[in-house]
């Protein structure tokens, strides 16, 4: 018996084994495809794409938003070393991604020679690859100054000596012009699809252009603020003589888009403010959304920055939440009804010497709608709940008592009084509201947001229509047309409720500055904005000055991050009982002045690129 | 029983492993000052609280010679003007990178800082000579009721057309430590380059300096200058002053 199986098996080897060798190792992978495979169907080309528009580079993300606290746009509620340093390091921004910039390259190599797409989509793959580096080499150029222009793959022959692979830095200019060539070649390729938001439109390569375009014409021309920020080949910095051309095509190309009609500014909700929140908020026929990076929840692609931001008393996540807070600083930007700037009405003078209000939003009304469709303010309703923001409660006799708890109760006077909101502000107490306020924007009203299982899918906005205007209105303010200027930059004021139109005589510097300040905060502009413009390193000059009494003014210096800190008068039969009073705080964890040194202007190249490449020259001033 | 013995042989190895894997650590101080004919320059404070290096206001860059791939070490200088590193021994350059220091620096035929070379063989003092745009000289305070009244002369070293710089400011700093500086003051009076009629006599005085909390009888004060076009401060010593 047992000789009969033995001989069966060996049978059986004899007949299955020894296949040929190159069959054997040609088995065909089930989770691997190929290049060929990959550019031999629309869908995956597609998908190709994807993974490139997923990899654009950004600054802050929803996800990752705490260098908004970097400046003096918000105090970070937890991240208190923002707030702790003096200098920035020349490392910081930095972006040398040319790992990207050969897969975009290779990506429009092989859709051109891909056999099995119709000329159709290869037209708009190659302009959607095109936009794509296009838009790489911009985020390039804006924070290292000029860099090798690479725009094919390039292939190392094994000589053993890559040396001729290496490329110099080409001017900031040429950068520019190349990056703006781009966008005019691919725009007339690309659909005019105004309800596409995700892929590359003639929209987009319109309004990329015109940012493009008017940053270089604001380097070319502020640069003479800053003579030392410049390399001798023009690798960093533009000459003065090109700015009126760059001024030019920004303005043009932004009126191009503008007059086809194909975006208009976003009024749905009747309150200007939630109208303002909502441009952010609304995925549906939104008319003012040019481009984005899109989530989706369920889907993987979804990010935290509701369950990080959420007020904290209405938490849906323990003791998550709040960590961004908006500062005075910025909140007492945002002008009056009659298109006047003031502080605060606070007090009187003395700290001491309260105004009292029946509300605490009382104090912000008259005010910029924008203010309460970017900030939670004191006394504003998020979620439909109070969000709950108070220091503590001053006594009749002037003391204040407050807590160290959310919404701590104490005994005053035999009653038992919360003497602290369930948002705080609580110094040093993580998430609590610190700045005094809160975001509105970009802050997801939705139930489960706040929630690590849910999260959010508020999209990330990178172009929308009123940052066309207002590049419209500063192009053509630089280029002397201060008439066409205040008609482009009315219109976003006047969506925002700013009715009284600016005339043509207060179109300044100033104005376009403290616009885009207001209109734009946390929307990934002000560092980009202070740099071309020369003046971050005036703004944030290292001394340690009080919040300004001018917030109209672009100058100012604004080193340290104020807050706004809330009391409740605790005087029962008192006149003045549950009425708000408010002091300007700085608070104990902010123990430094920022400053921007000019060696900031354009972040450091490492030693480890120039190691590789010698011809890489270093960025001044650092 | 035979366990115990492997787990105390594991135990024995776990202690005296991995002699061999080691590096020395950096033994070598490098040390010195930032002079002008023997005169120290004094400036910003590196108040950077960890991380990142390149947060100091004022450093030195190190270049050692023995590798390949080179990455610098940057070297901070302190508010009194000196500096201190530990090194390995070997061959290194000193440059003073482009935009850092009140001083000019030599430069190279390209027009890159002009570099020096430093052999560290055990520890070592050097004093680095630099030329500095001014001089601040012979500080003098008082205090007068809750001001603090301060004075200095200002000696202008480069004077050629090429390389002079104007005073953009002169600037009295007061706090409650020893770190007083633009980025830590209580409490400053400015003068602009263009008021001061006198370098010779430069005379400022704070306002009133509040109540301290945990009150101190005495403040420290420095001045500085700033430089038109020149980001780093030069600064005068430390002096404490009673109120």
């Amino acid at each position: 018996m047992k000789k009969y199986i033995l001989s069966l098996v060996v049978a059986l080897g004899v007949v299955t084994g020894c296949k040929d060798d190159v069959e054997f190792l040609n088995v065909k992978s089930t989770n691997i495809l190929l290049v060929d495979e990959v550019y031999g169907d629309p869908r995956l080309v597609l998908s190709a794409a994807t993974e490139l528009y997923n990899r654009i580079p950004e600054l802050v993300e929803p996800a990752n938003f705490g260098i908004y606290a970097s400046f003096d746009e918000a105090f970070a509620s937890g991240d208190y070393g923002r707030h702790q340093n003096r200098e920035y390091s020349y490392d910081d921004w930095s972006l040398w991604d040319y790992g990207y910039i050969r897969e975009i390259n290779l990506f429009i190599e092989r859709v051109e020679a891909a056999k099995a797409l119709t000329p159709a989509d290869k037209v708009r793959f190659v302009a959607e690859g095109r936009f794509l580096r296009a838009n790489a080499y911009f985020e390039m150029v804006k924070r290292m100054g000029g860099v090798p222009l690479i725009t094919e793959s390039l292939t190392y022959d094994y000589s053993g000596d890559a040396a001729y692979l290496r490329k110099t830095r080409a001017k900031e200019s040429e950068v520019y012009d190349y990056v703006i060539a781009e966008f005019e070649a691919i725009k007339s390729l690309l659909p005019k699809a105004p309800n596409e938001k995700s892929r590359a439109t003639y929209g987009l390569a319109l309004a990329s252009k015109a940012r493009a375009a008017l940053y270089a014409g604001s380097i070319a021309k502020y640069g003479v603020n800053t003579p030392s920020v410049l390399l001798p080949n023009g690798e960093v910095g533009i000459p003065a003589t090109k700015a009126t051309a760059y001024f030019q095509t920004a303005l043009a190309a932004a009126q191009e888009l503008i007059n086809a009609n194909q975006y208009s500014l976003y009024q749905k909700a009747p309150d200007l403010s939630t109208n303002f929140a909502n441009i952010f908020l609304d995925k549906a026929n939104n008319s003012e959304v040019i481009f984005v990076e899109d989530y989706k929840l369920q889907s993987g692609k979804i990010h935290s920055f509701a369950l990080d931001n959420q007020p904290r008393a209405l938490t849906e996540e323990g003791e998550r939440g709040g960590r961004l807070n908006p500062s005075l600083n910025l909140v007492q930007s945002f002008e009056k009804l009659d298109n006047t700037f003031a502080p605060l009405a606070i007090n009187k003078g003395a700290t001491t010497d309260y105004i009292y209000y029946d509300k605490p939003e009382d104090l912000f009304a008259g005010r910029d709608a924008r203010l309460q469709g970017t900030v939670l303010v004191p006394g504003a309703i998020f979620k439909n709940r109070a969000i709950d923001i108070f220091a503590g409660i001053i006594q009749s006799n002037g003391t204040i008592l407050t807590g160290d708890q959310l919404g701590q109760l104490k005994t005053v006077n035999g009653a038992s009084v919360q003497v602290v909101g369930l948002s705080g502000p609580i110094e040093g107490y993580d998430g609590s509201a610190q700045g005094g306020f809160y975001m509105r924007k970009y802050n997801d009203p939705v139930t489960g947001s706040g929630q690590i299982g849910t999260q959010s899918e508020v999209w990330n906005v990178r172009y929308r229509y009123a940052e066309v205007l207002l590049n419209a209105a500063e192009a053509a303010f630089e280029l002397g047309q201060n008439a066409v200027a205040a008609g482009y930059i009315n219109q976003v004021r006047n969506r925002a409720g700013l009715t009284v139109p600016l005339t043509t005589g207060e179109i300044t510097f100033d104005r376009i500055v403290h616009e885009r300040k207001v209109e734009l905060s946390f929307e990934n502009h002000l560092l980009w904005d202070m740099k071309r413009w020369r003046i971050a390193h005036i703004v944030w000059d290292g001394s340690n000055s009080d919040l300004t009494t001018q917030p109209g003014k672009a100058t100012e210096p604004s080193t340290r991050v104020y807050s706004l800190w809330p009391y409740k008068v605790y005087n029962p039969g008192g006149a003045s009982h549950n009425k708000w009073v408010f002091r300007k705080v700085l608070s104990g964890r902010v123990t430094q002045s920022h400053i921007f040194r000019l060696g900031n202007y354009y972040s450091r190249i490492s030693d480890g690129i120039i190691n590789s490449n010698p011809l890489i020259t270093r960025n001044p001033n650092q | 029983m035979r366990y115990t013995f492997i787990v105390a042989l594991l135990l024995t190895l776990g202690l005296t492993g991995c002699a061999f894997d080691n590096f020395e650590p950096p033994q070598s101080t490098f040390e010195g000052r930032l002079v002008y004919k023997g005169e120290p320059l004094l400036m910003q404070s590196a108040n950077a609280t960890g991380g990142n290096n390149s947060d100091f206001p004022v450093f030195l860059e190190l270049w050692q010679k023995a590798y390949n791939n080179r990455s610098s070490i940057r070297i901070p200088i302190k508010q009194d003007g000196t500096f201190s590193s530990l090194l390995f021994d070997g061959d290194y350059k000193l440059i003073v990178p482009n935009g850092q220091g009140p001083f000019l620096w030599k430069r190279t035929a390209t027009n890159t800082p002009d570099s020096l070379a430093v052999t560290v063989q055990g520890s070592q003092k050097l004093d680095i000579e630099v030329t500095p745009y001014y001089m601040v000289r012979s500080p003098q305070f008082s205090v007068s009721g809750r001001k603090v009244v301060g004075s200095v002369k200002l000696e202008k070293i480069i004077t050629d057309a090429v390389n002079g710089k104007t005073v953009e400011r002169v600037s009295l700093y007061v706090n409650k430590t020893q770190f007083v500086d633009a980025g830590n003051s209580l409490n400053k009076a400015d003068l602009a380059g263009s008021a001061i009629t006198n370098l010779d006599n430069v005379s400022l005085t704070t306002a009133d300096i509040p109540a301290l909390v945990p009150s101190q009888s005495y403040v420290f004060v420095r001045i500085g200058l700033k430089i038109t076009g020149v980001e780093d401060m030069i600064y005068t010593p430390v002096q404490k002053v009673n109120l």
